[in-house]
């Protein structure tokens, strides 16, 4: 395996796997400060229960993450040096802030974990929430970061040197907000879907059902919301890097002529070599639409693009589809569930909706990981857009591939652990968290 | 401003290396406890570090956060000539974060129980190790940019007897610094007994590999004796951390426990002090007589600046939450949650 291909896969499998984890860590918090507040207010042992069974698994998927973050930060430099060492000083505003915002949520998590029946009820509830605020800020920030190497800002690139820094501005990059509302609306819909899955297998299988049937409402509801204001923020991201990053959007779309009334090509499989793309459905003037809010404007395409600053097509294309295609089905299954919350209340016993829910377990994260390859895979030739191109930014060390390799097996080990952990976990709400019948029939 | 960023960046190493290292000592403690007492240290420790263990370990991100961020070109040169030492020690921080958080929330207690105790201890010696290893690798001139072949670029940079020796007492340092601490966490005399015998252990292992370390210094042309001993401060550094030890195992055996812990710390922070100030500003010293200081190869002023406030306004925030944490759950009385234990 080529060095620079070893590092690239490196580099995504980590950030691909760390995705996942910081998603849960930042998104979880919530969800147990509703059910800790259900508990606080109500005073039913349920609620507490399920608090405590969801606090042990973001304790796992934190300390995951946590781990799996700080090998970042030190990937970075040992994968991509030369661009550490420009980009550093220019983008690394976000990661100190970030660094406060993960420390107290460090912090807060060993008061809220460790504090059951130590302090007041609502200090303890408080710092859960703490939790969950500051992962999001870490989040956001971390993304920011990732902005800024879509839509560089914060210094003069003069003669291959970097001048006038600002890394107040570099932190504020164009892309900041469109890519951190989109990330985090994702982080709440795929965890959302993910956890209401876990828990409607659970429904179906008629076991601990009111355990479940509480945890499956929260987690649903906020997966719902999400999935719900997912596409909007899409839009708004469609049309950003429409502006900032044509080569992208046209990789996205396999857009290869440049043209009016420009369709949306949905499907189909991209043919590089003819500009073509075979076996799409394609919507006219829709492309033109979302691009820029006007069915005749011109839609800028990959034929403007010197072939040495194109992305990958494929890849980029297929991903893009994916992510759609999934956040529509969640939107789908968002707009069902909210049928049944409002109008048809008998639907929320029926089977058939936790099937679905079951079924739609996995879809938010593929999403997300999907999503993510198209951020990352549509940027490339480059690291930091127009300005250093990935392939001179990579180390010299010789035998990358070997490292990948090595991560790769510990990164599919540590998968495979946490999902074991998660199902003993599950197995065991049993004995940990089982009401005798009399009260579970009483709720 | 810069110094600003310069006091950070050491404070957070030694916060890393007393709470950090305290933590790592934990698990090689438990490494070389013989099995019949393993259950119980395990519980102590538990206990002990349990709530602040994920805190201790940021101190390493913000480190490494201040060197990307205001002195990048010191974070590139130890990432490529050091890329196997850090890797190995990331391994080591991933194994022993998730066996660490897997053996105390694996819901089932079983045979992976054991899987998870012996990752833990394992990856508690190795990434402390490697921790050493670089430090000694930055000041011993090993780290050569223009190496032509592989291994001296990548592999003779850390792999000699000095960052070997300087791994080896910084294992032992943290082990010292575990045993001190759990003596005040223990709950009967026998215990407090069996930790007071561990932390004597770990204080002459230390003093061997601090030994060792000048020994290899020798061998190797590193003038260690001239940096320890060369001026007043080293000299006073040195003097104070050995007449804490002394009033160290004074008071152990006469009861007391936080008075041990402020002088242990106490030592860490001498060794810390006498190994970096002599060559102060310069953290990387390189094969061809070249240095890389901390005054010159740093980022531009504008970001210093804001990395500073962004540190100075961090620990604002952090400080205190952080100081009451730890007091939260270094009480004596740990009472076991009324509901149900976490563990």
């Amino acid at each position: 395996m080529d060095d620079f291909i070893a590092a690239r896969s490196q580099m995504a499998l980590s950030l691909g796997f760390h995705i996942v984890f910081s998603c849960i860590g930042m998104v979880m918090p919530f969800f147990m400060a509703v059910s800790h507040y259900l508990w606080l207010r109500t005073e039913n042992i349920v609620y507490q229960n399920i608090t405590r069974a969801w606090s042990k698994g973001v304790a796992i998927f934190f300390a995951v993450g946590a781990v799996s973050g700080t090998v970042l930060s030190f990937e970075l430099g040992l994968l991509w040096p030369t661009f550490m060492k420009h980009a550093g000083p220019i983008f690394g505003m976000p990661f100190s802030l970030e660094g406060t915002a993960f420390f107290i949520e460090a912090i807060a998590l060993g008061f809220f974990l460790y504090g059951w029946g130590r302090f007041n009820p609502w200090f303890h509830w408080i710092t859960g929430v703490i939790v969950g605020i500051s992962g999001l800020l870490s989040g956001i920030l971390v993304v920011s970061a990732n902005a800024w190497m879509n839509s560089p800002a914060g210094f003069d690139y003069i003669n291959g040197q970097y001048l006038n820094i600002d890394p107040i501005k570099a932190m504020f990059n164009a892309a900041w907000f469109s890519q951190a509302l989109h990330m985090c609306l994702a982080a709440f819909a795929a965890t959302g879907f993910a956890v209401a899955g876990v828990h409607a297998l659970m429904i179906l299988r008629k076991q601990n059902v009111h355990f479940h049937r509480q945890s499956f409402r929260i987690a649903a509801i906020f997966g719902c919301v999400a999935a719900l204001l997912q596409p909007l923020s899409g839009d708004f991201s469609a049309k950003d890097v429409a502006k900032r990053q044509p080569a992208k959007l046209a990789a996205m779309e396999a857009h290869f002529k440049t043209e009016e009334r420009a369709s949306l090509i949905v499907g189909g499989i991209p043919d590089a070599e003819h500009q073509k793309v075979d076996y799409a459905v394609k919507i006219p003037g829709l492309l033109s639409f979302m691009a820029h809010g006007d069915f005749d404007a011109p839609v800028k395409g990959l034929d403007q693009i010197p072939l040495q600053d194109q992305p990958p097509v494929a890849i980029t294309h297929y991903a893009f589809q994916i992510m759609v295609g999934l956040g529509m089905a969640m939107m789908a299954i968002a707009l069902v569930f909210g049928t049944a919350v409002f109008l048809k209340k008998e639907w929320l016993k029926k089977d058939w909706l936790f099937k679905l829910f079951a079924w739609a377990t996995p879809i938010g994260f593929i999403a997300v990981e999907a999503g993510w390859t198209v951020t990352e895979v549509g940027r490339q030739p480059w690291i930091i857009h127009g300005v250093m191109r990935t392939a001179d930014a990579v180390t010299p060390m010789p035998g990358i591939a070997y490292s990948f390799y090595l991560f790769t097996g510990v990164y599919v080990s540590l998968a495979l652990v946490t999902l074991f952990m998660l199902y003993r976990q599950i197995k065991m709400v049993d004995t940990l968290y089982d009401l005798p019948t009399g009260i579970q029939e009483a709720h | 401003m810069l110094y600003v960023v310069i006091v950070f960046l050491w404070a957070s190493i030694l916060l890393y290396l007393l709470l950090g290292g305290a933590d790592f000592g934990a698990g090689i403690i438990e490494l070389f406890t013989s099995s019949k007492n393993r259950n119980q240290t395990r519980k102590t420790l538990y206990q002990a570090i349990g709530p602040i263990w994920e805190a201790n370990h940021m101190w390493l991100i913000i480190a490494i956060v201040i060197l990307f961020v205001g002195f990048p070109a010191i974070y590139t040169t130890m990432s490529v000539n050091l890329h196997i030492p850090l890797t190995i020690m990331l391994l080591g921080i991933i194994a022993r974060g998730t066996a660490f958080t897997f053996r105390h929330y694996d819901a089932v207690v079983d045979d992976m129980q054991h899987i998870y105790n012996r990752i833990f201890a394992v990856s508690s010696f190795i990434t402390p190790l490697f921790l050493g290893i670089i430090a000694g690798s930055t000041v011993s001139r090993s780290i050569d940019p223009e190496a032509h072949t592989f291994l001296d670029a990548y592999i003779f940079s850390w792999l000699h007897p000095f960052p070997v020796a300087v791994g080896l007492f910084t294992v032992a340092i943290c082990g010292y610094l575990a045993s001190v601490y759990l003596i005040g966490e223990t709950d009967t005399p026998e215990q407090r007994q069996r930790f007071l015998a561990k932390a004597w252990l770990m204080n002459w292992a230390a003093v061997g590999c601090g030994v060792l370390v000048f020994t290899a210094a020798y061998w190797e042309n590193i003038p260690l004796m001239h940096w320890v001993f060369g001026e007043i401060w080293g000299i006073l550094g040195v003097g104070t951390a050995t007449i804490s030890v002394l009033a160290l195992w004074f008071f152990a055996y006469r009861g007391y426990n936080n008075i041990l812990r402020i002088l242990a710390g106490f030592q860490v922070m001498m060794i810390l002090m006498v190994a970096t100030y002599q060559h102060f500003p310069n953290i990387v010293l390189l094969k061809n007589g070249a240095y890389l200081s901390l005054l010159e190869h740093k980022g531009n002023d504008k970001t210093i600046q804001a990395l500073a406030w962004a540190l100075v306004l961090g620990s604002v925030f952090i400080l205190p939450f952080l100081i009451y944490l730890m007091y939260s759950f270094q009480s004596k009385d740990k009472e076991e949650a009324p509901v149900y234990g976490d563990v």
